[in-house]
This record gives C-alpha cells, sequence and structure tokens, in this order.
C-alpha cells in the first residue's frame, strides 16, 4: 500500500494522474435525463467508467409531526452488488449511508425544494419527493455523480395526476415541474499527500489522506460540506479546496 | 383483437440488446423490451461462502433478481428485496441452469446480478434474456443461450410478450416461459390465471416461435461487441 | 449431408449450429447434440480441415501448473500467505517456498510480503478440487515494488507477449518501461508516469485488436507515433 501511494505520488509531483489526466480534470462526463419512463423524475451520469441512475418517485404522505407545514424529502443510495463485485447485497453499509446523507443535505440545507409548497394540507397531506441514486458501475467519485444525477432527475420531475378520490394516478402525468428553487451540485477534492486532486479513480480513494466533498448552488455559495479521510487539515487547506470545488462545480453546471 | 398499444397479437414490442455494458463485471449485458428494461452483470467464478453451499463436482450459479427503488409503475419499491424477489431469483437460477457447465469450477460460484431500471411487465422474462447474454459474454461454458418471454390469453386470444396494462388491468392470464433452443426444451414455467390444456399447448408453441425471434437479437447483440473487437483497426 | 455452417475467424455464440452431419469433429469448446456441431461457449472459429475448434476470446483464468502469474497476498497465515490469483481460487504460498532464508516459526512474516503486496509467482500444485500452491523460488520470480497493474483478459495473454515476447518487448523498449505479464492477465508496468500511461493504452490496444490481421505492425505504427522512436521487432513475424 505504502509503495503504491509513494508511486502514484511521484506521478502527481509532475502533475500526472494514474489515468493520465490533470490534477483538477475530470474525466468524460455525459447526463441523459429521462431514462425511467415509470418515474416521476431520473437522469443517468456518466463520469469516465463510473454510471450512476438517479430515480424521483413521489407520494402522497402525511407531513412529519415536527414539520406539519412542509413535504417530506428522501434520499437513498442502493450499492447493488452488480456495479462492483466487492459490493454486497443487504441493507445499505457505511459508504451508501454517507454518499446518501450527503447528497441529502445538499439538497435539504441549500432549500432546493420549496418544501412547503408540497404541502396540501397542513398536517394532513402532502408531496413526498423520494429520490434513489443507484450506480450501475461503480467506479470511483460516486458522491459527485449522484448529485449531478439527483440534481439532473429533480429538474426532469413532472407530479402525478391526483384522483378526484384524492388518490394519485401514477399513469397520468401533469406538466407541472418541482417547485425547485436552488441546483446544488457536488464537488469532491482530494488530498494525496500535498497535491489536491477532483473526480478521484477507486485507486486514489483508496490512498486519499482527506476529501472535502463541497455542495453548491448556482450562485457559489457552500451549501453542505462532508470532510472524509483520516488526516486533518489546515484552514488554508480547506480554503483552497473549497475554491477548487467552486470552481469545478461551474464547470460541472455547464452539463445540464 | 386491437391490443391497447396497438400490436397484433403475436408481435413483440421493440426490443434493444446490448453486450458489455458494465465495466467492473466479467460479462454484462443490457435486454430491453418495450417499457422494461434489464440490465445483468457476471461477478466470478470466484469464492463461496459460506463453504457448506459449495459442491466439489462443480461450481454453483446464483442469481439475484431486484427491482430498482424508482423502476416500478406505482409506488417506489421498497429496497431489500422481499418474497417476490427471491422466488424470482430462484426461478431464474433454474431457467439458467441447465445450459451452464461449470466442472471447471469446483466448490466455486459464478454470480448474475439482475436489476431492473424500468419495467412494464415481463421483467423476470427480461432478467433471463439478459442474464444468459451476461453469462456468454463472462465466458462461460453454456450449450446454449436462454430466452424467456411472457405469453398471454387475454379474451380468450393468445397474445405474446404481455405488457403492464395487459397483465394488470386487462386480466390477462401471464405465462412466462423461457426456452432453450438447441435442447428444444422449457426451463421456466409459471402461470397466473385461468387456461385450458389445449390452449396451454397452442400458448406455449407460440412462446416458442417468439422467443426464437429474440434470439436472434441476443446473438447479434453479443456478435457484435466481440466483432467489432476483430475489425476494428 | 454435411455442411459446414462457418467459417474460419467467424466469431460464434453458445449453441450456434457450427456443422452438420457425422463427418465434422468437435474440438475444443464444441459439442454434439444429434448430427450437429454446436459452439459451447463464445469464440472465434477455427477450422481444421474436418476438426472444428473455438478460440475463447473471453473467460475466466484457469491455473495451470508452470504458470508464472501475478498473486496478490490477501491473508497472513501461521504458515505462509494466502494469496489471490485472479482466478476463481485463491493459492497459498508456505514458508519454505517463499524464500532461501530459515524463516523462525512464529517470525513476522510481514517483513517478507504484506497485505496487499503484488509478487510474481509459479505455481507448483492444482489439486482437483482446486487448491493451489505456488513457489517465489525461481528465476524472476520476486515482489513487484512500485509500478502498476492492469489487467487483461487471460486469453489474450499470448498476444500481448507475441512470439517470443516480441510485442512486450517492443512495448518496452518503446517506452522504457519495466514490464512483468502474468499469465493470470496481470500486467505490471513500471517506468515514468507518462510512459507507464503510454504503455498500458499500448496494451489495452493489443487486448482490443487480439484477432486482427498485422496487429505487431498497428501496434509498432501506434508506439513510434506516440513516441517518434524507430521500433524493431524482434523475434516475431508480421502475422
Amino acid at each position: 500500500m505504502k509503495d503504491k501511494k509513494e508511486h502514484i505520488l511521484k506521478a502527481l509531483k509532475k502533475g500526472v494522474r494514474y489515468d493520465g489526466r490533470k490534477l483538477l480534470e475530470y474525466r468524460k462526463i455525459t447526463v441523459e435525463p429521462g431514462i425511467v419512463h415509470g418515474a416521476e423524475g431520473s437522469a443517468k451520469v456518466k463520469i469516465g467508467d463510473t454510471e450512476i441512475i438517479a430515480g424521483v418517485k413521489i407520494a402522497l404522505e402525511t407531513p412529519y409531526p415536527d414539520t406539519p407545514e412542509k413535504g417530506n424529502l428522501m434520499v437513498n443510495a442502493e450499492l447493488r452488488p452488480m456495479a462492483n463485485p466487492d459490493f454486497e447485497s443487504g441493507p445499505p453499509g457505511e459508504e451508501a449511508i454517507e454518499i446518501a446523507r450527503v447528497i441529502d443535505r445538499g439538497i435539504r440545507e441549500s432549500k432546493a425544494i420549496d418544501q412547503e409548497k408540497l404541502c396540501i394540507e397542513k398536517g394532513e397531506k402532502a408531496w413526498s419527493v423520494m429520490i434513489d441514486l443507484v450506480p450501475l458501475n461503480a467506479s470511483g467519485n460516486l458522491l459527485d455523480a449522484g448529485a449531478l444525477a439527483a440534481l439532473a432527475a429533480l429538474k426532469n420531475t413532472v407530479f402525478p395526476e391526483i384522483t378526484e378520490e384524492g388518490i394519485i394516478n401514477y399513469d397520468k402525468k401533469t406538466k407541472e415541474k418541482l417547485p425547485l428553487q436552488k441546483e446544488p451540485l457536488e464537488v469532491t477534492v482530494l488530498k494525496i499527500g500535498e497535491y489536491f486532486v477532483v473526480d478521484p479513480l477507486p485507486e486514489e480513494e483508496e490512498l486519499l489522506d482527506a476529501r472535502l466533498t463541497v455542495a453548491l448552488t448556482a450562485e457559489n455559495m457552500i451549501c453542505a460540506v462532508q470532510k472524509g479521510g483520516t488526516e486533518p487539515l489546515s484552514i488554508k487547506e480547506i480554503d483552497t479546496m473549497v475554491g477548487i470545488a467552486q470552481d469545478k462545480a461551474k464547470e460541472l453546471r455547464k452539463l445540464l | 383483437m386491437k391490443r391497447n398499444d396497438g400490436r397484433k397479437n403475436d408481435q413483440l414490442r421493440p426490443m434493444t440488446a446490448k453486450v458489455g455494458v458494465v465495466k467492473n463485471a466479467n460479462g454484462s449485458a443490457m435486454f430491453k423490451i418495450g417499457g422494461t428494461t434489464a440490465y445483468a452483470a457476471v461477478h466470478g467464478p470466484r469464492d463461496l461462502y459460506p463453504r457448506f453451499k459449495q459442491d466439489p463436482e462443480k461450481g454453483l450459479l446464483r442469481c439475484d433478481y431486484n427491482m430498482m427503488p424508482f423502476s416500478g409503475h406505482g409506488n417506489r419499491v421498497r429496497p431489500g428485496g422481499g418474497r417476490r424477489s427471491k422466488e424470482i431469483s430462484m426461478v431464474t437460477q433454474n431457467a439458467i441452469n441447465p445450459v451452464v457447465n461449470l466442472t471447471d469450477f469446483p466448490n466455486a460460484v459464478v454470480d448474475v446480478c439482475i436489476e431492473l431500471t424500468e419495467t412494464d411487465a415481463g421483467t423476470r422474462c427480461a432478467g433471463i434474456t439478459a442474464a444468459s447474454m451476461a453469462l456468454a459474454d463472462a465466458g462461460i461454458e453454456m450449450k446454449d443461450l436462454v430466452i424467456a418471454m411472457s405469453v398471454g390469453m387475454l379474451e380468450g386470444e393468445l397474445i405474446a410478450d404481455v405488457n403492464g396494462v395487459e397483465d394488470c388491468e386487462l386480466g390477462a392470464t401471464d405465462i412466462p416461459i423461457a426456452y432453450i433452443p438447441s435442447m428444444d426444451k422449457i426451463s421456466l414455467l409459471q402461470i397466473d390465471g385461468e387456461i385450458s390444456r389445449e390452449d396451454l399447448k397452442k400458448a406455449l408453441e407460440l412462446g416458442k416461435k417468439k422467443c426464437l425471434e429474440i434470439y436472434e437479437i441476443q446473438k447479434k447483440a453479443l456478435k457484435e461487441k466481440y466483432s467489432e473487437k476483430v475489425k476494428s483497426k | 449431408m454435411e455442411t459446414l455452417k462457418v467459417k474460419n475467424r467467424d466469431i460464434v455464440v453458445p449453441g450456434e449450429t457450427l456443422a452438420e452431419g457425422m463427418g465434422f469433429l468437435p474440438s475444443r469448446g464444441t459439442y454434439r447434440i444429434r448430427k450437429e456441431i454446436k459452439a459451447q461457449r463464445l469464440g472465434m472459429i477455427s477450422v481444421d480441415k474436418k476438426v472444428i475448434k473455438l478460440i475463447p476470446l473471453t473467460g475466466a483464468y484457469l491455473p495451470k501448473v508452470g504458470d508464472k502469474i501475478i498473486v496478490k497476498v490477501i491473508d497472513i497465515m501461521m504458515s505462509g500467505w494466502r494469496v489471490d490469483t485472479r482466478s476463481a481460487y485463491s493459492a497459498v504460498l508456505g514458508l519454505k517456498d517463499a524464500t532461501s532464508d530459515y524463516i523462525a516459526k512464529g517470525a513476522d512474516l510481514t517483513q517478507y510480503f504484506g497485505l496487499e503486496d503484488h509478487m510474481i509467482a509459479q505455481i507448483t500444485n492444482v489439486t482437483s478440487q482446486k487448491l493451489i500452491d505456488v513457489t517465489m523460488r525461481g528465476p524472476g520470480l520476486r515482489k513487484l515494488r512500485g509500478g502498476r497493474i492492469i489487467t487483461v483478459n487471460s486469453h489474450k495473454v499470448p498476444r500481448v507477449i507475441g512470439k517470443e515476447g516480441s510485442m512486450v518487448t517492443m512495448v518496452k523498449q518503446a517506452t522504457d518501461c519495466n514490464i512483468i505479464v502474468g499469465q493470470n492477465g496481470r500486467i505490471w508496468i513500471d517506468g515514468e508516469p507518462e510512459k507507464e500511461i503510454l504503455a498500458e493504452e499500448a496494451i489495452k490496444k493489443i487486448e482490443k485488436e487480439a484477432h486482427t490481421a498485422g496487429l505487431t505492425d498497428s501496434i509498432k505504427k501506434f508506439l513510434e507515433k506516440k513516441t517518434s522512436k524507430k521500433l524493431e521487432v524482434k523475434g516475431g513475424s508480421q502475422k
């Protein structure tokens, strides 16, 4: 392991990544919205060999007692065995939970969805928005790919029809879009040795010292952050990493 | 009879197949028929745990069928599987097992992961069709590909490739079958609904004929991946 | 009636009919059912008079005695190391096979090989139940320090090596990298960062075009263009 890290560091010193990219360069990204016909919103994002689907389902539910005037929001990630031979079936593990929670915070804390507008009857009935993220192939950087897919899926989400009896008719979709007021994206910056890189490969994720995932709105306001990895960061380093994330978020935004 | 999506009784929905869609897998394939899309990925042959499941004579084929949470037609599908996906995983395994030869891999396991990204009936069949392509792509020894498709009986008429409306709203009798051409045998058969003995025989004949149509699409998709490699220069 | 349904170099899928009639003989990768010969896996056809053979294009590595393979340490035991062989089975490297040094019982084995270390080892034994032994004692067998490990399908390894090693020698010459090719499809590359990436690219290209005619030429041109070096092909013919 130490050996492998030294080898990767030697290349980073020359400004070369493991796959030949520059340090602050993403792999090729494609965004394909609306690929699941039965979902209210969906998108498939590819970053290099990583491929992830985000699907949005909408339901009518009772709001939580502590937020009676808001519709519910839920983000879930499923790392199914298909996407990587090392993934196991069963309840979500640490990695899946972290991905889901960090993406959830970006959407929730930026107030991306006006949850009050989802409320139909205070304390009784409101739209719930459920976002599920499932990779088809996991080859690094699931967080950025997942956040991008989630936003692309939210952007093409439309409400289903409500029948006269007040239940959902999933077969009929309306033209009404989700009340989106912010568009959060996430950029993960890694620190390996003294170098900063974005869009990590699995090899790089394995030996990172620290990582910072920054959720940013279109105005480049920070709305959520997650520090990962075992090494602590200095304030100066954090500032540099946030700056990198802001620059990269602008690039990613052009793909939507 | 006029079908709700305008098809003839014996007409399949539009299909696409692609091989090599999951980079991390040893073999993989996607099969889309109408609004149903199945991905299949093969991991292994690899170590099998728990050890008591090991077979010293040959490797074990293990299938895992799953619907993605957003793939359903109505409500969100709760993750974590359940009785339905357990049963489908089992019948899928039994449908494919007769063709694969894993005698080179005693004590090991070949895992076939099947994921449905979107569904409009016929999901287990699409899964089996994709899985057999994925196994071929993984280089597993097999006597043949397996093709699956659902035949239906609606208002006294036989229909091929039952769709969601026919299955759930119009109450068609649903008969998913899997067919192995070289053996001329059926390796999956389930029936949901009423049908007479005579009609069942006809239904199976129709199913067999339509499976052979899908077979051509499977072969083409597999050859496309590998011929491209030979030609590309 | 005897009919051959395929020709040399055709790509076939499992179950595909290759020939009809009893005059043809099924060989590796094919089987006879009734009067037909069918493919038993995905591959490329090779017909030699009446014998029909199938060359696999994909599939898992099958460990064979004598193969030199690149292994990865996955467990350290009292009596040696368990290593991953990139096949369905792991192998055991025993203390006596690890080094010519005397290792005392209970010694710290990580000073020889630690978890995740890669080595080029040789298979000395494969039982019917696929228990595998490997050794590190032999010419060229050693721990692989630094560098990167890439993988290709093990069926393509002969093409990567080339006739008498001509192909891999050419890649080494062009990139100044150390390259070791394991029969299990793991390949170790060590050199300057950009050169390693070029070597990887070249090997992936060989894998992808493994069964095209004029492969050596096409790889030579590719490498010459990328490095502006003039390359010599040693040993191999232009086939």
